[in-house]
């Protein structure tokens, strides 16, 4: 029985949920070590000890492949998360532990995630690609600013909100077009590239008042119902409520 | 039919151009006038929906995102030319952990400054002096964590060039032009990885060649 991946992290952040989200599909058995930031507990010296140091003040989530490479047992996914979340910039390399993932545990759960067939993995990449440069800035943007800023008792800036509803209204025009023409982004089937989209849309449909910006497209309002139903999503959703508390 | 890769003159098509360089791929080039508006041609768009380049042609295949292009073009030509994706999946891993990097923390940065100090007169707005600071601040962050990584290995990813670094070159090659190439020689084991991969034939060649312009 191989040992579970030990994923540590918030599930709210929206790196880790993706990374739970492949995990999930690919029947990969993980266990999820949360980290309790207002307690400063990704600020110890055990946890920054598996780190590659990225941004270590201001990061908002970095994932992390150090350990998962050199440890053959047990891999670690090893999170960073910090009170400063997310932007753009900080944006941890959440894909690339998930393409890991996939490459890895390519003979278990959903096989049809990340094809073998070089020509479909490649329209895959193409839209996770799309994802990461296209349809992230200006969504985790409009996260950070609509669902963490008042959370975290800092200023909201109009400008930005506006200049991030502007150009992710463009990006879901290309996509209202694409899913007219085909169910998931790559194809007839769901894959990687559906599922990068999953964190930062869950935010803005969930918590924000944005959610109509997919809802009223009527492919991609139908698009995200599709996705946003798959049993592993739902999962992870429920990751993030707030766990009862252990009995003493 | 060979390869075709669309908008050559542009930094991102010239990720592309050295990856098929360096896989021994042959290609052509297909010139876009983005002043000329060809970039938001419907039959631009049908082949690239976000208007932006490069793209490419394959036959019938289409693809878009250099990132991804690079990615295809390494794993379709894996035993031919130079192995750009390492040896193992956990070599793999490691070129996408880094090549993720270049994308989510590298690029952002350096192409605000390319954009405010090279390009600002084409945004039509003026030069935004604020943002200048701050990604070159970000910038340097991103290079201390690059230095002490390649303090241990000889390439991002291990010691083998891959496509991780690679994808560093055509906007890195903008520094000179912006007159702070000084990011990089501040940094002993930066300034030697790029003296190193800038220094590769396929980069050479495809940063000096002058890809045919439409008149």
């Amino acid at each position: 029985m191989a040992t579970p991946v030990k994923v540590y992290g918030p599930p709210m952040s929206t790196a880790v949920s993706r990374v739970l989200a492949c995990l999930l599909e690919k029947d990969v058995n993980f266990q999820l070590i949360p980290v309790d930031m207002s307690k400063g507990e990704h600020k110890k010296p055990d946890y920054l000890k598996i780190q590659v140091p990225f941004y270590p003040r201001f990061c908002s989530l970095c994932v992390c492949l150090h350990n998962l490479l050199n440890q053959k047992a047990s891999p670690v996914t090893a999170l960073r998360p910090s009170p400063i979340f997310p932007r753009r910039e900080h944006l941890p390399q959440s894909r690339a532990i998930c393409r890991y993932v996939l490459e890895k545990y390519a003979n278990q759960g959903n096989k049809r995630l990340y094809s073998t067939n070089p020509l479909e993995k490649a329209s895959i990449e193409q839209w996770v690609e799309a994802e990461g440069q296209s349809f992230n800035p200006p969504s985790s943007a409009l996260v950070f600013q609509l669902a963490f800023a008042p959370r975290m008792k800092l200023k909201q800036d109009m400008g930005v909100i506006k200049q991030s509803e502007e150009k992710l209204n463009k990006v879901l025009d290309v996509y209202e077009q694409r899913l007219g023409e085909s169910r998931f982004l790559a194809g007839d089937e769901f894959t990687l590239a559906d599922l990068s989209h999953l964190p930062n849309t869950q935010y803005l449909v969930s918590v924000t008042d944005k959610g109509e910006m997919f809802t009223k497209r009527k492919n991609v309002g139908r698009w995200w119902s599709e996705i946003s139903g798959r049993d592993s999503w739902k999962k992870v959703v429920d990751l993030e409520k707030p766990q009862p508390p252990k009995s003493a | 039919m060979v390869v075709k890769v669309y908008g050559p003159d542009f930094a991102s098509a010239k990720r592309v151009l050295v990856c098929l360089i360096e896989k021994e791929v042959e290609f052509e080039t297909v010139p876009i006038d983005i002043i000329k508006g060809q970039n938001k041609d419907p039959d631009f768009l049908n082949l690239q929906p976000f208007g932006v380049v490069p793209v490419i042609q394959d036959e019938d295949y289409t693809l878009f995102e250099s990132r991804a292009i690079i990615r295809y073009y390494a794993e379709k030509y894996k035993s031919q030319g130079t192995d750009l994706l390492g040896k193992s999946i956990e070599e793999r891993g490691a070129v996408e952990q880094w090549l993720e990097v270049e994308a989510q923390n590298y690029h952002p940065a350096i192409c605000t400054l390319v954009i405010e100090i090279l390009f600002a007169h084409k945004k039509g707005s003026p030069s935004d002096a604020k943002a200048i600071e701050e990604s070159e601040k970000k910038l340097g962050k991103v290079l201390d964590i690059y230095e002490e990584r390649l303090s241990k290995s000889k390439y991002l990813a291990g010691n083998f060039f891959s496509l991780a670094d690679l994808s560093h070159l055509p906007f890195t090659k903008y520094l000179a032009d912006m007159g702070k190439m000084y990011l990089n020689e501040e940094r002993k084991h930066v300034k030697a990885w790029w003296d190193d991969i800038s220094n590769r034939p396929s980069w050479k060649k495809v940063s000096s060649s002058r890809w045919p312009l439409l008149e």
